[in-house]
């Protein structure tokens, strides 16, 4: 290990290379690259809030949750009284989906469920986070 | 007791039970303290019967617009008459509004009906017409004028689109937080109408319009709103006293903007968060209104209801009875020239709320 360390630097000088040069660099395109994917996933979280979930009773997420409010992603995981356990937040999206909508769960690993995971906490940033509050 | 009565006396009883605990809002009118013209009615609203395929509907908003038909039948002194505040449909088919009204047929006594926008976006109002008549009218009853606005009309640029049919429109109308949607309105030519039918009457008569939207301006992202407010405020201006009810909001609201009382309805359906939980755009809801509790969503009658109101010295005394809540009752206090919630008003004296966030 303090082999390795030492060598760092004379490396470096040996190489006559700048830092950043081995740095994870990215730059303003990559920045605008990412952002554009998450929001062509909140978009697609959009459209699965406003109907794009096919269900038996014809219902859509925003009919009770306008702007996915009162949604309150950022109070999650919390000790979620009427389950008498510590919920995430993609089990109280399954609840719905289950209930109301009287529709089949998603995988909490799928693309739906990271879309509207992204679609709802997007419409509420800015807001600070608050573990287990009811 | 044979087997059959005491069945059928058990069946009353819990619904009678039921009676107690659920959202009910009565209103009265009221003239002073047992006034011979004092009188209640009862307000029920947006139902949003959804079709999901063939004969069969979204049970959860049948069972809301059930239960209110049922309790207001218990209702006992019984209302001079019943106000259906609009949005019986979901998607305004025809086969929504008439299983709607085959519940609301149940009813006894008189019902008047208020268009709300999932009624009308379809086919323009023209099943609704077909089945209760005109959209706007008025009625005389016990020395108060009523009047019923369809208030949620737009512009005609947006409603006369290259619309790919009606149901496309109605889609857009239907969904309350659309970017693309369109704000409410009464209209020039309503407006017209609505000052020459207010000229007839004597400014010392109490006057309630019933209107499907807010005719004020709260969020006009969720059309929480009505374009020409202002407008239609104005013409109730030179009145003593003028009272507001509207539907759409599925939420306990209440307002004074001058002589006029405002008063929100609950929904029967499913209640909406207050647009204060929106945190990325401004909205106004009144500072006075107490908010209902968050509704608890695996209790599916929370925060749901409807209300009878009292009408006494000309103003409404309004009822809301909430299941797995306390009873609210918001009033008009002479002193203070406003309604106020006659128990949870002061800050000081609430219940810790399940706050909306």
């Amino acid at each position: 290990m303090k082999h390795r360390l030492l060598a760092i630097p004379l490396l470096l000088a040996g190489l006559n290379l700048s830092l950043s040069a081995l740095a994870d660099e990215f730059n303003a395109d990559d920045l605008k690259r990412w952002q554009a994917g998450f929001m062509s996933t909140v978009k697609s979280g959009e459209k699965l809030f406003h109907g794009g979930i096919n269900n038996p009773n014809t219902m859509s997420c925003d009919q009770c949750h306008p702007n996915a409010a009162n949604t309150h992603p950022e109070t999650y995981p919390k000790f979620q009284q009427q389950l008498g356990k510590v919920a995430v937040l993609g089990e109280m999206i399954n609840w719905c989906i289950r209930n109301p909508l009287k529709g089949k769960p998603l995988a909490l690993d799928s693309d739906d469920m990271a879309a509207l995971q992204a679609y709802i906490t997007w419409e509420r940033r800015g807001v600070a986070l608050a573990p287990g509050k009811h | 007791m044979s087997k059959y009565s005491r069945r059928d006396f058990l069946r009353k009883a819990s619904v009678l039970a039921a009676a107690g605990t659920l959202p009910i809002s009565l209103v009265e009118v009221a003239f002073g303290e047992s006034h011979p013209k004092n009188f209640t009615f009862a307000f029920i609203s947006d139902s949003h019967i959804t079709q999901t395929k063939g004969n069969n509907f979204v049970e959860n908003w049948d069972r809301g617009l059930r239960r209110s038909v049922a309790e207001c039948n218990l209702l006992d002194p019984r209302p001079d008459f019943i106000i259906y505040g609009g949005d019986i449909a979901q998607l305004g088919k025809p086969e929504e509004i008439d299983h709607g009204l085959d519940i609301l047929a149940g009813l006894r006594g008189d019902v008047r009906y208020v268009m709300g926008e999932h009624d009308y976006y379809l086919d323009l109002g023209s099943h609704w017409r077909k089945r209760l008549g005109p959209e706007r009218y008025s009625f005389d009853h016990k020395d108060v004028h009523f009047v019923v606005l369809n208030s949620i009309l737009t512009y005609p640029e947006w409603t006369h689109k290259q619309w790919d049919g009606g149901m496309q429109r109605m889609l857009q109308m239907a969904r309350l937080d659309n970017p693309h949607g369109s704000p409410f309105m009464v209209g020039d030519e309503q407006r017209q109408w609505l000052q020459a039918d207010l000229a007839k009457i004597d400014k010392a008569t109490p006057v309630v319009v019933f209107s499907h939207s807010p005719i004020q301006k709260i969020y006009k992202g969720w059309n929480f709103w009505t374009d020409d407010a202002e407008q239609v405020q104005a013409l109730l201006k030179p009145f003593d006293k003028a009272t507001v009810i509207y539907g759409h909001v599925h939420q306990i609201q209440y307002n004074q903007i001058d002589n006029i009382s405002f008063h929100a309805v609950m929904a029967t359906a499913w209640p909406w968060p207050y647009p204060s939980t929106y945190k990325q755009a401004e909205s106004h809801l009144a500072k006075l209104t107490v908010p209902m509790n968050r509704a608890d969503p695996f209790f599916e009658r929370d925060a749901t209801g409807w209300q009878f109101i009292d009408m006494h010295s000309g103003n409404v005394d309004l009822r809301y009875v909430l299941p797995g809540n306390t009873s609210r009752r918001v009033a008009f206090d002479e002193e203070a020239g406003r309604p106020m919630d006659t128990r949870y008003q002061g800050a000081m004296a609430r219940i810790p709320p399940r706050n909306h966030y």
